[in-house]
């Protein structure tokens, strides 16, 4: 495997962090402060930040290494693996004074640039129905609207906001009029801005925002206005491949899990896995999880040298996806009942593996991207 | 002062070994490698000497083929200055281990040598004990605690009565035992950093050491299977099942 001394620096620093410390934050529904703030301290989550601005340079196939190992490890790289590639918008399309303000403390962890707020309850990946309204008053947006489903907007400094500055019916292209911000949460919270909590199956963080009167300073504005959709779609790319990673890893920790209690588990006077019928389901979870990971290798790779890899990273994220729950499934039957106790993290790593195939795209989306962008079939909506 | 610490590639310590089936030796084919977790420890001591102003630089030494330079570059992620690959494909001996480290001590006129107190592959615990003698300087074993003094270190050991402390000169040999410290976790910019620290690569045969042994393994093989246990009713039942079984 490729990056292997940065593969086993970050294992070793996730040991650190056992079943039993994500069982407690699961249990309360509690973020991980210490897990996410030690990683980033270690450099981990500045990864793909250009050495000049105080990371580490490195491109996206070391990126998903990392998250990969982190997922492998047990522990939950959810709860900051946004602070690895929300940055490339404002990296890629933010001005010099804005990334010298920004990315040298986004580096150093001191700032969390993790919360990414492009849904809303009316429009989900129909973004250019996106109705989040920002209106320029002096050197000021004034902004208003709601945004739904996202994620550790209580666990960030900084967000990345996508609204309409100009009405949808008024552009050429309905993917124009839409803008970008830079969003300070410090101070935007009860100054125009509610984040109320979801509580969902799994310990993720997620958020609605209610945007009322909201006044972000023009100066926060990424690269033109109107022109802000566009900003926002190659991140998605990379945010697909790392999360395709992610899913690798958890496939990874669900398949060394079930191979070695299924050598170990002895019921009828011989290991459950010399039958058949056990190891014959892990042996397809690995083929899967080898096939899928080869997908996400070729679109990071693509990702990295600049070539259009929509289709490669939809599919790596769809395949990872996919490998991941049935690994996880396969998992749980073979530990049977120990598989829902909650002390050997299967359970819980089988909630969390679930939400890759709905976020950050859903499989029929990928699915429709491929079939009309990629074999030319008509379009379906 | 210079500290020279010795690296050694092993099999990592959460993997579980696996002995070839012809009893030769060891499954090695496409299992996780690591620092051997005594000369970690002896690293992040040299590395808190060195910081603390009472060395000026770290010199991490390994004796393998080319793959050992992964565990030497993990050692200069931590921290140490450079490097020295002394490039065999033998599987060294104790000795020829110590006779190889004493050609490089040569070269280096380090002040201290810190070691692992033992490999955890092959247990040994010999090339600590073995170097010093070569090199004709002090010892100290085991070490849980470790303090330098101008020209002496104060060193507490970990023996089998307890604790022991005692003062060896410098230059000395030191293994290092599990309690000493905690070593640090690698950062990223740190592996990035090390890529570009120097590392020497020196053949077996330039230093003139022979990787030549007097010891011969016979054959490996697990530790049997073991028996199911019973349940006892009171300490009379098991000194008498004890006896059954002539165990005592």
């Amino acid at each position: 495997m490729d990056y292997p001394e940065i593969r086993e620096a970050i294992a070793k620093l996730c040991k650190q962090f056992p079943g039993k410390y994500w069982q407690q934050l699961d249990r309360e529904h509690a973020y991980p402060t210490e897990f996410v703030r030690t990683v980033a301290e270690a450099g981990y989550l500045s990864v793909m930040i250009p050495e000049e601005y105080g990371g580490s340079g490195l491109g996206l196939p070391a990126a998903c290494a990392v998250l990969e190992e982190i997922q492998r490890s047990g522990c939950n790289g959810g709860a900051c693996h946004a602070q690895v590639y929300t940055m490339g918008t404002l990296l890629r399309h933010g001005s010099k004074k804005q990334k010298e303000h920004y990315l040298p403390r986004v580096a150093s962890g001191e700032l969390r640039l993790q919360a990414f707020a492009v849904t809303e309850p009316a429009s989900g990946t129909d973004t250019t129905r996106i109705r989040t309204r920002a209106v320029r008053d002096g050197n000021d947006y004034v902004v208003n609207g709601q945004k739904v489903f996202i994620s550790r907007a209580e666990h960030s400094d900084l967000m990345i906001l996508l609204v309409r500055t100009t009405p949808r019916d008024q552009v050429k292209k309905t993917t124009e009029g839409m803008s970008v911000l830079i969003v300070d949460l410090r101070e935007a919270v009860g100054n125009g801005l509610t984040i109320k909590p979801i509580d969902t199956m799994m310990n993720h963080s997620s958020t609605e925002l209610f945007i009322d009167n909201l006044r972000v300073p023009v100066e926060n504005l990424i690269g033109e206005a109107d022109k802000g959709f566009r900003y926002i779609l190659d991140g998605m790319n990379a945010e697909r491949i790392l999360i395709a990673s992610e899913c690798i890893g958890d496939a990874r920790f669900f398949i060394e899990k079930a191979s070695s209690y299924a050598t170990e588990r002895v019921v009828f006077a011989r290991p459950i896995g010399q039958n058949q019928g056990v190891q014959f389901p892990i042996a397809k979870a690995y083929a899967q999880t080898e096939a899928a990971a080869l997908m996400v290798n070729h679109a990071a790779q693509l990702f990295e040298v600049g070539k259009p890899c929509g289709a490669e990273a939809n599919m790596a994220k769809m395949l990872a996806a996919e490998a991941a729950w049935f690994a996880g499934d396969t998992c749980v039957q073979t530990f049977g009942g120990y598989g829902f106790a909650k002390e050997y993290d299967i359970e819980r790593k089988f909630r969390e593996t679930r939400l890759y195939q709905v976020a950050p795209i859903s499989t029929n989306l990928i699915l429709s991207h491929i079939a009309t962008h990629v074999l030319n079939m008509p379009k379906s909506f | 002062m210079k500290i020279l610490v010795g690296i050694k590639r092993v099999v990592d310590y959460n993997v579980r070994i696996r002995v070839l089936s012809d009893g030769s030796g060891v499954d090695t084919d496409g299992v996780k490698m690591s620092v051997n977790p005594f000369d970690e420890i002896a690293l992040e001591e040299a590395l808190r000497i060195r910081d603390a102003g009472n060395a000026e630089e770290v010199i991490v030494v390994s004796a393998g083929g080319d793959e050992c330079q992964q565990q030497l570059r993990t050692g200069l992620a931590m921290g140490a200055d450079r490097a020295i690959q002394i490039q065999t494909s033998a599987d060294l001996q104790p000795l020829s281990t110590a006779r190889a480290f004493l050609k490089i001590i040569e070269r280096e006129d380090p002040g201290l040598v810190l070691l692992g107190k033992q490999a955890i592959d092959d247990d040994n615990s010999q090339t600590a004990q073995m170097l010093a003698a070569l090199w004709d300087r002090p010892q100290a074993t085991f070490a849980s605690k470790l303090e330098l003094d101008g020209q002496s270190a104060t060193v507490t050991r970990e023996v089998d009565a307890g604790l022991e402390t005692i003062e060896v000169d410098l230059p000395a040999v030191i293994s290092v035992d599990l309690r000493l410290n905690e070593p640090r976790f690698v950062k990223l910019p740190d592996i990035m950093k090390a890529k570009r620290k120097p590392l020497d690569v020196i053949p077996l045969e330039e230093l003139g050491v022979a990787a030549e042994g007097n010891l011969e393994v016979g054959h490996y093989a697990p530790p049997p299977q073991r028996e199911k246990g019973i349940m006892v009713e009171d300490a009379a039942q098991l000194v008498e099942e004890l006896k059954n079984r002539g165990l005592i």
